[in-house]
């Protein structure tokens, strides 16, 4: 995945000149995870550029740029490291649009790394998706795939207004998938079907599409399991899970983050507004306890799993 | 060198070329500041006190929202509007009403804004004037991004923004200082010391000698004037900005003053401001001192006042018979900006609202 954001990144730098990477140690170190490796050498430190430590600074400068014609890729090291960023983000990068009628914008993508499972440090495991998606005016996306990465990326730095972009962490370099060297784009509010199936529909994005994808394949034989990416956090594509519930009149929904207040609550909600009499059993969740994400000893602990998640396929199935 | 470059904020005194009974120290005042530039800003101070004041009693009617007055500021925001171009970017917090007119935001669309449209906030064509940022600190680094921006786009223009001694105290102003010396961006920070943030005075505040000597830590100058004296504020506004212009980078200008009003119309600053504070401050008052001097020329009188209030009264009156004017809130107003496209999410929920508010 890290291979697949560095080609989208390349890609519409060249083509837009308006487009500059600025962040923490994003230029020769090529940022901590090496997303931005060797793009300062054919763009120049005018666009890739290394700030001062302060994630309210890249997000409240970036506006700043936004404003005055360029498009911005603000990298935030790790997501646990944004929070002092938020009222730049909330307050003014989300609002500016509706706050001035349209009059000025800030098209600015800000990247940052999500979600736990790679034994790190405390706060570099968060995965505060569902925070974000209750900013209004923000676009929040979570590609699981690099394919998926790649085109949503792209879409996201072509948006006219501001998109948060988390990059699973636990996926960055999982697996290798070929991804295609010209361009292309994903739309941002579009889930992806990657499994069709008729008993139960399993809803997730980010590094759990992994976790349910081992489960269809250990269990694919006893459940005909119809798995959903949901790719973009808000605003949310209700309209393909509505469908598959609809069909399979069951549904889990698998979140990483922890229980309360989330994007699954969310799904749920929808669900009982909209399709209450196609449902065979009551919703479910896979999701984190409502603790903060443990240190690398224990995170494993409340991680959902693939066995937490099979069972709740399990439960719904036999309601 | 530029003044602003000469000015050492550890040592050298307060800047001021207008003493408090309207003395003038010719050697310091700048070229270009003619007697008829003064009476034009006399004029502008007045009309900016009047707009200003209109906004209190309406609010006392129960025709306005809460609002922050800026009485007393007026020489703040006055003169450096004659030395900005029309490339050039301000960012105001909430107390700007005065440059936010003199840079062309249209006094019906300010009275909207605090009357609780938000069509207010809609800038004119043209006018580079951010919307209001309420969060305290917040648009300081708009103003530095959109300069750093602008240098490396080879396009020139100042930024301004306006913000006061309780920002100072943010982490925001520290990250845009910061970046701004750091990328060397041509930014003019504006900072009016008006003593208060709400009720916390400015010794409160920072353990700093001065406002202006902090811009010493992130590589740049500060200095600190009369915020009171028009002709201080005229002479340091052009240095700084012609220095920012011809890529000197940053400056920080901290001009005294005193926030005559309260905090809002919410507030009572009997409680908190020491007795005769106001009334030692109130013959500091920058419209009342340029009068004086403008006295001492021969070029006041009384009817001169009479013309100059009914003109602004004019004004004044013309905006808020347009602001009462305005066409109420549609629901279309508050889903239409909230991204380019409408999202399904909410169409669906504007669609709802809509059957549920009119059926």
């Amino acid at each position: 995945m890290v291979e697949a954001l560095n080609l989208a990144l390349k890609q519409e730098m060249k083509k837009d000149p308006s487009v500059l990477l600025i962040g923490e140690d994003v230029g020769i170190d090529g940022g901590v995870f090496r997303v931005s490796d060797g793009l300062i050498n054919q763009f120049g430190k005018e666009r890739v550029i290394d700030t001062p430590l302060s994630e309210s600074g890249i997000i409240g400068a970036g506006i700043g740029l936004a404003l005055s014609g360029m498009k911005p890729i603000c990298e935030i090291q790790f997501s646990g490291f944004i929070y002092s960023g938020l009222e730049q983000l909330i307050s003014h990068a989300a609002r500016m649009r509706w706050r001035s009628r349209g009059r000025f914008t800030c098209p600015m993508v800000i990247r940052a790394p999500n979600g736990g499972g790679v034994k790190a440090l405390e706060h570099h495991s968060e995965a505060m998706e569902a925070i974000f998606g209750a900013i209004q005016g923000l676009k929040v996306v979570m590609p699981a795939t690099p394919y998926d990465a790649k085109g949503l990326l792209i879409s996201a730095i072509r948006d006219p207004d501001p998109v948060l972009f988390l990059e699973p962490m636990r996926v960055y370099r999982a697996f290798r998938e070929e991804v295609p060297e010209e361009e292309y784009t994903i739309p941002i509010g579009k889930a992806a079907v990657v499994n069709e199936g008729s008993d139960v529909t399993v809803v997730t994005w980010g590094a759990m599409r992994w976790l349910c994808e081992k489960v269809i394949s250990a269990h694919g034989d006893k459940a005909s399991i119809e798995l959903i990416d949901l790719r973009t956090i808000s605003p949310m594509d209700f309209e393909t899970i509505l469908a598959s519930v609809q069909k399979t009149g069951r549904c889990v929904i698998v979140q990483e983050g922890s229980q309360s207040f989330g994007v699954a609550a969310e799904i749920s909600a929808r669900l009982m507004e909209k399709c209450l009499l196609n449902l065979q059993a009551p919703v479910e969740r896979v999701t984190s306890p409502d603790v903060p994400p443990p240190y690398l000893r224990g995170e494993m602990l409340t991680l959902p799993s693939e066995e937490r998640i099979w069972r709740a396929i399990e439960k719904v199935l036999n309601f | 060198m530029s003044l602003v470059e000469n000015y050492n904020p550890l040592a050298d005194p307060i800047y001021q070329v207008m003493d408090e009974n309207g003395m003038v120290n010719e050697a310091l005042r700048p070229a270009g500041l003619t007697d008829d530039l003064l009476l034009q800003m006399y004029e502008e101070m007045v009309l900016t006190r009047m707009a200003d004041d209109k906004v209190n009693k309406l609010q006392r009617q129960g025709r306005m929202g809460t609002y922050p007055s800026m009485q007393g500021q007026e020489a703040c925001q006055i003169p450096i509007a004659h030395n900005l171009k029309k490339e050039d970017w301000v960012a105001p917090a909430f107390r700007e009403l005065g440059i936010m007119m003199m840079c062309g935001v249209p006094l019906v669309d300010i009275y909207r804004y605090w009357g609780g449209f938000e069509s207010g906030s809609k800038m004119p064509k043209g006018v580079n004037v951010l919307p209001v940022s309420i969060p305290v600190g917040s648009q300081l680094l708009h103003a530095v991004g959109i300069a750093w921006g602008l240098k490396l786009q080879k396009k020139s223009g100042v930024t301004v923004p306006f913000f006061s001694d309780g920002a100072t105290s943010t982490g925001d102003f520290h990250s845009a200082l910061n970046f701004a010396g750091v990328y060397r961006t041509a930014t003019v920070f504006l900072c009016q010391n008006n003593q208060y943030a709400i009720s916390t005075p400015r010794a409160a505040q920072t353990a700093s000698r001065t406002l202006a000597e902090k811009a010493l830590a992130y590589g740049f100058n500060g200095i600190q004037v009369d915020g009171n004296d028009v002709m201080a504020m005229y002479a340091v506004t052009k240095d700084a900005i012609e220095y920012a212009r011809g890529g000197g980078g940053p400056v920080l200008i901290e001009a005294v003053t005193f926030r005559q009003g309260p905090h809002t119309s919410s507030d009572d600053p009997k409680k908190y401001v020491p007795a005769g504070e106001r009334e030692m401050w109130m013959k500091k008052d920058p419209i009342a001192r340029l009068q004086k001097y403008l006295q001492t020329k021969n070029l006041w009188s009384e009817d001169l006042q009479k013309e100059i209030d009914v003109r602004g009264a004019a004004t004044v009156e013309k905006a808020v018979a347009e602001y009462e004017a305005t066409p109420s809130v549609q629901i279309d107003e508050l889903f239409d900006y909230v991204h380019a496209e409408l999202t399904p999410d909410l169409a669906e929920q504007k669609a709802a609202l809509q059957k549920a508010l009119y059926k």
